[in-house]
């Protein structure tokens, strides 16, 4: 190209807005994903996984998965095509709900320490309020705005460039973390960081090693602390920690400066619900009350978000994928990815409305006409399921002939005998 | 009326200090939102804010045409005669921007029916259309709508020169109206050509013809289905001093060209001053050329390459994602032009002054189109 400015050639991961060490998801010559039929024959899915478990899908033939793309592309098209002034308001009523609730909760908050006969209404009603409305903006706004999912609007205030939500993690770090990486690797074992998060072992397909025999204290405390950990594990943390050494200048600056994004935000956060709010209130003296207030409803958030993600990633029946399944793969392949990789919630409309609506009729209908498996379940359930499941597999896969007390022993030993050499 | 914001630097010393520190203690306790986002709940037309108006008025001018009466924020500045505004109207939930002349009177008194400090725009409604469309049939009063402030160099200087034509053919009226409402007053020696279909699409006709008839406009009005369409050689006839007159011309593009032809031809172009609201019209077609806009870069592409993948292939540093229309890392706006959809087919388009933001990694260019990049 003769207009070009004298420039380079730039690899893919350099043009890459977000730095050259994430994931690449290019894929070479167009796109596979663009389309639900390809050129080349696509490999059958293996019956079993290497865990000895089977394959969700591998009764689907190719004809199979092609039909389920042109069906879910149709579905896509006519929810597209169905969107209008309904939807749009919506959205800005569900927007306008939570910022009057979170100020009527804040307002209420300051007079938080005020008893009366021995309870302070104050700081239950505006704690309560608090929580709902952190979460209505975490999961029914920001997670979807941050989707994409309102951008047909063309409003530039709710849209996914613009929106930054009330989280720990800034929203341009969270949407390539979750859009791309997530979304691209759903469920792919050694792709998808979130299979588990780096800290859990969610999956009889991902390899048990000590760290994972105290999964269930990993399990609660991430739970508690979701916001950081979201913001740590957006930021790559665990990476930079355990690679720092191979790593060149341009990562490291790029890491810098990520994470000076992160810190500046976690303060710009903490400094609205733990010192201004809290100094407002002292005028009634209730300063100590309204940060117990913001804490807790920063805690009650955390849980709740991270239940209701587990139970849409990780109780029983959630199927995961293997690198190489996932070479060429079509758009229809995808899209059969994403329907066994996802588990939803049955429960009410306010349910929905609080997990960001999460769940879906139609893709049930189609999962079982073509007898995949359609995981679902009230969020208890869901969520009693999964932290069954952390406590399960904090011990290592059962096989045949050795006991499963010896592997830990064994692990434990040798883990013992690299730290005891490392001392010397 | 503007007022100054809060925390303006516009007020004195110490007041300006606590306005300041007040600004900032309101951006704390707002974090990750900004203070606008809840004052917009409470007051969205209140000075600081994005510019908005809430119409108070649809009023019908001919069968197609409409005059639409808004009462603008706070933070309006006003206008000159001549100028338009870009309006952002959400149409079936989608926004939607385009371009009008502004015909309510500059000073802010009532003219015309108009009342006091609102502003009004005129549009006809065209086939396909969207935005002229829905104003003309489906809006209704009570409606916020975005705005720009005024914008335009198609107005009248000052001191106003001696004689003055007015060249116009169907909406092309509305700037026109505009000048004449405000400053036909101080204009000496006014004579208009206005062209039209029929009698009854002729917009403002009562208003133009009172114009006429206290002798203060030389009306002539060409009604293309009685008359033809005009034949600029027969303003010898209509206006024969055409030639010494300065010259304001609006409406479709085929009058615009003929005229700035015969201007030329006459030796006398620098007396001619025109207004084109569709510059360019985009027309959807396979593949075609992209330019991206800051860097300077345009490129062929064909219909099926993603303008992301030819974005990169050119050198252009463009943002992305997952490359399959999911993860919206790789959106930009497109100033204009039109991309089709390589999932659905879909085409989308993109009027002059509009803008709209694209998935790079899953549209490719239909004719043309601008990128922001």
């Amino acid at each position: 190209m003769t207009l070009a400015p004298e420039r380079r050639a730039i690899s893919p991961t350099e043009a890459h807005h977000s730095g050259a060490q994430h994931a690449s998801s290019k894929p070479s010559g167009i796109n596979p994903r663009l389309s639900v039929t390809s050129d080349t024959v696509r490999p059958p899915r293996p019956a079993y996984k290497k865990s000895g478990r089977p394959n969700a899908d591998a009764h689907l033939t190719p004809e199979d998965i092609e039909a389920i793309g042109v069906e879910l592309d149709a579905l896509r098209k006519e929810v597209m095509d169905s969107r209008g002034a309904r939807d749009a308001a919506y959205i800005r009523k569900v927007i306008a709900t939570q910022r009057y609730l979170e100020m009527g909760s804040r307002a209420l908050l300051l007079f938080s320490g005020v008893k009366v006969k021995g309870v302070r209404p104050a700081w239950w009603l505006g704690t309560a309020g608090l929580s709902v409305a952190k979460i209505l903006e975490n999961m029914e706004i920001g997670h979807n705005v941050m989707h994409g999912q309102w951008d047909w609007m063309r409003d530039p205030k709710i849209h996914s460039t613009a929106w930054e939500w009330d989280n720990a993690s800034p929203s341009s770090q969270w949407k390539h973390s979750h859009n791309e990486i997530h979304h691209t690797f759903t469920n792919v074992l050694g792709r998808d960081n979130d299979l588990g998060y780096g800290i859990l072992r969610v999956d009889e397909d991902q390899k048990w090693n000590l760290f994972f025999l105290f999964q269930p204290i990993w399990h609660v405390g991430n739970a508690l602390l979701f916001e950081y950990s979201i913001a740590a594990y957006d930021l790559e943390l665990g990476r930079y920690v355990a690679t720092k050494k191979r790593m060149s200048e341009d990562e490291k600056a790029k890491f810098r400066s990520d994470a000076k994004e992160v810190v500046d935000k976690i303060k710009r956060q903490a400094t609205k619900d733990y010192v201004v709010h809290p100094v407002l209130s002292a005028a009634t003296g209730s300063s100590r009350t309204t940060l117990t207030a913001n804490v807790v409803a920063n805690l009650v958030r955390n849980v709740w978000t991270n239940t209701v993600i587990i139970c849409g990633h990780f109780p029983p029946g959630i199927a995961t994928f293997e690198k190489t399944s996932i070479e060429g793969e079509t758009r229809g392949e995808w899209y059969v990815r994403q329907m066994l990789g996802s588990g939803n919630i049955s429960g009410s409309k306010a349910m929905h409305v609080m997990t960001g609506n999460l769940s879906h009729q139609r893709i049930r209908d189609l999962m079982e006409r073509y007898d995949l498996p359609y995981v679902t379940g009230s969020l208890g359930k869901q969520a009693a399921s999964v932290y069954w499941k952390v406590v399960e597999l904090s011990l290592p896969n059962k096989v045949e002939g050795r006991r499963r007390r010896d592997i830990v022993r064994l692990a434990a030993k040798k883990a013992w005998r690299k730290k005891s050499l490392g001392r010397f | 009326m503007t007022r100054p914001r809060l925390g303006a630097p516009t007020a004195p010393g110490p007041v300006r200090t606590l306005l300041r520190s007040g600004r900032r203690v309101a951006e704390l306790l707002a974090t990750p939102l900004v203070p606008e986002d809840y004052l917009d709940l409470l007051d969205p037309l209140r000075s600081g804010a994005d510019l908005r108006g809430r119409i108070v008025e649809i009023r019908p001018e001919t069968a197609d045409a409409v005059t639409v009466v808004i009462r603008p924020g706070r933070g309006w500045l006003g206008h000159v005669p001549g100028q338009y505004i870009r309006v952002g109207i959400d149409i079936d939930g989608v926004r939607h921007w385009r371009a009008y002349s502004l015909t309510h009177r500059a000073d802010g008194s009532p003219a015309a029916g108009i009342p006091k400090d609102c502003i009004a725009i005129t549009t006809k409604a065209i086939p396909d259309g969207k935005v002229s469309t829905h104003l003309v049939r489906e809006a209704r009063a009570g409606t916020l709508v975005m705005l720009d402030q005024a914008t335009g160099d198609f107005t009248i200087p000052s001191p106003a020169p001696a004689k003055v034509l007015f060249l116009t053919a169907g909406s092309g009226v509305t700037p026109v109206i505009g000048m004449l409402r405000n400053h036909l007053g101080e204009l000496a020696d006014v004579a208009q050509v206005h062209c039209s279909p029929t009698a009854g699409d002729v917009i403002f006709a009562r208003e133009l013809e009172a114009y006429a008839a206290s002798g203060r406009l030389a009306l002539s009005v060409n009604l293309d289905d009685e008359h033809g369409v005009l034949d600029l050689a027969r303003l010898d006839l209509l206006v024969p001093d055409w030639r010494e007159r300065e010259t304001w011309t609006c409406g479709p593009t085929g009058l615009l060209d003929a005229a700035e032809r015969h201007w030329a031809d006459a030796g006398v172009a620098d007396r001619l001053h025109t207004e084109r609201f569709r510059p360019t019209v985009v027309e959807p077609g396979e593949g075609g050329e992209i330019t991206f806009l800051t860097s300077d870069v345009t490129v062929d592409a064909d219909g099926s390459t993603p303008i992301l993948d030819a974005g990169e292939e050119a050198g252009v540093l463009m943002p992305s994602g997952c490359r399959m229309g999911i993860c919206f890392g790789c959106v930009v706006t497109m100033r204009q032009g039109a991309v089709r959809d390589l999932r659905t087919g879909d085409i989308t388009l993109v009027e002059p002054g509009d803008e709209l933001p694209v998935q790079t990694c899953v549209n490719a260019v239909a004719g043309s189109c601008d990128i922001e990049l």
